[in-house]
């Protein structure tokens, strides 16, 4: 969507006509080539496009990088990551190893599991990054592993989100804090509650969540799943929660929304009383947007929600990987985070390090005022780690053959 | 001068060309794969494992059934809707006030007719708000499924909104060829009530000139899929829907399957335009009696008075709906139940004008490209008819239906996977390409009459005053047309902005306009920026008739100083 026709024709003559242009790799740890190369690339940004808020930080972005580095920036919207995934699965099973059509991907878990396993990333790119020093990764191990999977510089990270869960205080003042006082309060209350599709990332995250809590932080969830693994036994109480659970869901739990945003719609609209997200800024976002009652406030679980980063890969078959990766390391500065963390903008806290930061930024950060409906770092607590990526499929796979067809 | 000759020479064939050629690839596109063969995809085996997959996928029968109700229904309430209008109040002030409020509605794109609709009768829509708690007594929306109804019922209602004044224009073209007060005087003095006598006098006559745009209704409404996207129930989707999603599905072992099930969409369309031609064949054969039986009233007031009200209904829904995206563009944060937002503000514009550059650019851009693509096309081709009504340059008219009548999502989606097996980079070539299939037919149909209504003679005189068949063109015939083309230029563009599914697949979603963003949009998400963005869609085909009707002006008024 940030493209120029002129471009677009552009990029169309030089791929029908000059197949053999940019398909040396760039090197990365040669900074100035890699400027230098980027100067007048346009890199297709495979990103999920479902934040509206998000949306205009990326295309903020798009135009910075325009006019400081010569570098073209479209972002292809995703309704799902895995989108991008298959497409380049699929132009590596037809053979084309160069000219792909994703440059940069936004990122994590079992997507970057699986482009990992299958050959699909470039790199090791990330930890040659001038800005990536700055995440501090010795004392920040979650800029390092993703999911449990080793990172090893195949992406950069972009920022940090956590599980919150937000309500209208006039309409409920005291939100339920655990996963049985939800269900009591669910029970006592049919039709105030849902959550997304088990198949949306939010949905999986619920169920993740839930897993979580009735079962434990299990070690078991932290490794991949084998032939030996007894996964219906170990998510056994889930089922059973969701099963009581889901009679009393908004439409009787026969239909689950799409997303995050129909949620956000939903509350405001008066429809639910309680909803989850995976922005911490949710809540405020809605607000400032008039989506949101100015009663909205958000609050965390008791035990704890689950956490984690969010990266940017570029696949092995790029076509304008320096351009992607002047993006990327563009998308790290303190400025570029800055904006992103401010609740006015796309919300979500850093991955940056204050500690490594000159004065003046950390001040900026520091100055930085919270969202009106956004909890404060101590108020959200300890992010409770995110399982292995196989986790996150085998509960997809069991709510959809539990619940999908109604 | 001779490039002119040239192209007049070459025209017809290059518009059978642009109308047949990517009809009938498409389908060869799908045709293939759906049995088993597309060796780029190593599919070299022919078989029927597509359709076995295709037929095993959850919900077909009713997707199938969902389609074939949609197509059957909407064009039937719509026609009944028109003709009983028509019928009844025909000569009226009421039926020139419905006129004006009508031909506007058609410009407005199908997407934001839907949305507008949506926005309306949602649980949490604006009519609910309207009569929330006074009348209804709700204090948080009902907990009903009314958008997204199981059987598509919504959808047709939005198909019908847009489908009743297509009809409605569509009829009034015929019913001066028909020659319709003629019939009614004569009906009327043979003492026939007004109702009784023009279903008897004037509809035998007025239905064949009006059948091929009911086909295209029937076939649009049966295959539909931004309406479907957005009013449309999701478990199952119509077929049209599912077929897109199966298309667009990465898993590449997927295209077969999604071949079977776009041929299935053809089957589908063809049986619904089969169950209608047998529906006219009974009707023919039950009225045969009551045509001749002499009755001369039949409950006028009331048939008269059901076709005034599907009228206002569809004009009320649409501009109601029209109404409540202006309202939600410029709201601020509007609980359930209040009739009216809490706040207003600008915020809403303000991020759309940021993000809607590019989507009005790109909308803008192809509109305009196959828009005069078409126009130069349709001129070469009915110059070349007017300058030798012998020859035969009927066929490309046989040609003219075909985009509309065969369903897009099929031979779209053939040509996409031609496009793909070729290496033509999808992109903005492809999708002018793509609209000018569906912009052109319209901008024939809407230039072809004023062009045979202007008076031969005026080109006679010309050329016997000395002047080439090219100069009497550019100096006779342009000029003296210049109005209708401009209008037929505007009819074009409406219907090249309108246009989601040829943007949407030959450009693979890099190419977005605002009608795949307000589509996309419409998914989930806030319903501000959604309006916004669907209010710009609709306003864009007015800017092109403003500008049809105020150019004519302007450049009258500069050669009248030049000649006076």
């Amino acid at each position: 969507m940030r493209r120029e026709w002129k471009i677009s024709f552009r990029l169309m003559m030089v791929l029908l006509f000059t197949p053999a242009l940019s398909t040396a790799q760039p090197d990365p740890d040669d900074w100035d080539s890699v400027l230098e190369e980027a100067g007048g690339q346009t890199v297709y940004w495979n990103a999920w496009g479902g934040e509206p808020r998000m949306n205009d930080h990326i295309a903020w972005a798009a135009r910075e990088l325009e006019s400081r580095f010569d570098v073209e920036v479209v972002h292809v919207k995703l309704s799902d990551t895995a989108e991008a995934v298959s497409r380049v699965l699929a132009e590596k099973a037809a053979g084309r190893d160069r000219n792909g059509a994703v440059d940069l991907i936004w990122i994590n878990g079992e997507n970057f599991a699986a482009m990992k396993r299958e050959d699909l990333l470039f790199g090791p790119w990330a930890e040659s990054l001038p800005n990536f020093p700055l995440t501090d990764p010795d004392n920040n191990p979650a800029v390092r592993e993703d999911f449990t999977v080793p990172v090893e510089g195949y992406q950069a990270p972009w920022g940090k989100s956590q599980v919150i869960f937000y309500h209208d205080a006039a309409r409920l003042p005291e939100p339920p804090r655990s996963m049985p006082a939800l269900l009591e309060w669910v029970s006592a209350n049919p039709g105030r509650f849902t959550y997304p599709r088990g198949d949306h990332f939010l949905g999986t995250t619920f169920l993740k969540q839930a897993l979580l809590e009735l079962r434990g932080q299990d070690e078991l969830f932290y490794g991949p799943i084998d032939e030996e693994t007894d996964v219906v036994g170990a998510t056994r109480p889930l089922w059973a929660f969701l099963d009581q659970l889901h009679p009393h869901l908004w439409r009787q739990g026969r239909v689950f929304p799409g997303g995050g945003s129909q949620l956000r719609r939903m509350m405001g609209d008066g429809e639910i009383d309680l909803a989850l997200s995976f922005n911490i800024n949710e809540a405020t976002t809605g607000l400032l947007n008039y989506e949101l009652p100015p009663s909205v406030d958000s609050y965390v679980m008791d035990e704890g929600t689950i956490g984690n980063v969010h990266f940017l890969a570029i696949p092995y078959n790029a076509s304008h990987k320096a351009g992607a990766m002047v993006l990327a390391n563009f998308l790290l500065s303190p400025e570029a985070q800055l904006r992103k963390q401010d609740p006015e903008g796309a919300g979500g806290n850093t991955v940056l390090s204050m500690d490594r930061l000159n004065p003046a930024d950390r001040d900026r950060f520091r100055d930085l005022l919270p969202g009106p409906a956004t909890l404060a770092p101590d108020e959200l607590g300890a992010p409770v780690p995110e399982p292995h990526p196989d986790w996150t499929l085998a509960l997809e796979r069991l709510w959809l053959e539990r619940y999908g067809v109604q | 001068m001779k490039p002119l000759s040239a192209w007049v020479h070459i025209s017809p064939w290059l518009v059978l060309v642009v109308l047949a050629g990517p009809v009938l690839a498409g389908l060869a596109g799908i045709v293939l794969p759906a049995f088993g063969w597309l060796p780029a995809l190593g599919g070299d085996t022919p078989g029927f494992h597509a359709w076995r997959q295709l037929s095993e996928q959850p919900g077909l029968f009713r997707m199938v059934i969902i389609s074939l109700v949609s197509g059957l229904l909407t064009t039937a309430v719509s026609l009944a809707i028109v003709s009983l209008f028509v019928a009844g109040w025909s000569g009226t002030r009421a039926f020139r006030a419905v006129e004006r409020c009508l031909s506007p509605l058609l410009s407005v794109p199908h997407a934001a007719a839907a949305l507008a609709l949506m926005f309306l009768i949602a649980p949490s829509g604006l009519l609910a708000r309207w009569v929330s708690p006074w009348l209804s007594g709700w204090q948080q929306p009902p907990d009903l499924l009314i958008v997204n109804d199981v059987w598509g019922f919504s959808m047709m209602a939005g198909l019908v909104v847009k489908e009743v004044p297509f009809l409605f224009l569509v009829t009034l073209a015929a019913l001066r060829q028909c020659h319709a007060g003629d019939r009614m005087r004569l009906a009327r003095s043979l003492g026939y009530a007004p109702m009784a006598g023009w279903f008897r006098a004037v509809f035998p006559a007025l239905y064949p000139l009006i059948r091929l745009p009911v086909y295209a209704v029937i076939a649009y409404a049966s295959a539909a899929v931004d309406v479907g996207l957005i009013l449309g129930p999701t478990s199952p989707p119509p077929l049209s829907v599912a077929v897109l999603g199966w298309l667009n599905d990465p898993r590449l072992d997927m295209r077969f399957m999604a071949s079977a099930g776009a041929l299935l969409q053809v089957l589908v369309t063809v049986g619904a335009l089969s169950v209608w031609w047998l529906g006219e064949r009974l009707v023919t054969g039950i009225s045969a009696g009551w045509l001749v039986s002499g009755g001369r009233r039949c409950a006028d007031r009331w048939w008269s008075g059901a076709g005034l009200v599907g009228v206002m209904l569809t004009v009320l829904l649409a501009a109601s709906g029209l109404l409540g995206l202006l309202i939600w563009s410029f709201a601020g944060f509007w609980s359930f139940p209040a009739n009216w937002p809490g706040q207003w503000t600008m915020t809403t514009w303000e991020r759309a004008v940021l993000l809607l550059g590019d989507p009005l650019r790109n909308a803008a851009l192809v509109g305009v490209v196959a828009t005069l693509l078409s126009v130069l096309l349709v001129l070469g081709w009915l110059e070349n008819g007017a300058r030798s009504p012998l020859r035969a340059t009927r066929l490309p008219q046989r040609a003219l239906y075909l985009p509309l009548i065969v369903p897009a999502v099929a031979f779209l989606f053939g040509l996409v996977m031609l496009q793909a097996l070729l290496g033509i980079q999808p992109g903005l070539a492809s999708v002018v390409l793509g609209h000018l299939v569906f912009v052109l037919p319209y901008v024939y149909l809407s230039l072809s009459e004023s062009y045979r209504r202007m008076d031969p003679r005026w080109i006679q005189l010309a050329r016997t005053l000395g002047a080439s068949p090219d100069r009497a063109f550019f100096r006779v015939r342009l000029p003296m047309l210049m109005a209708p083309c401009l209008t037929a230029a505007a009819v074009g563009f409406a219907v090249s902005i309108g246009q989601y599914l040829p943007t949407v697949l030959l450009g693979a979603g890099r190419v977005t306009t605002v009608t795949t963003e307000a589509v996309a949009l419409a998914s989930g998400g806030d319903r501000r920026i959604v309006a916004a963005f669907a209010l710009t869609q609709a306003v864009l085909p007015a800017v092109g008739y403003a500008l049809a009707l105020g150019l004519p002006a302007l450049l009258m008024r500069r050669t009248r100083r030049i000649r006076p």
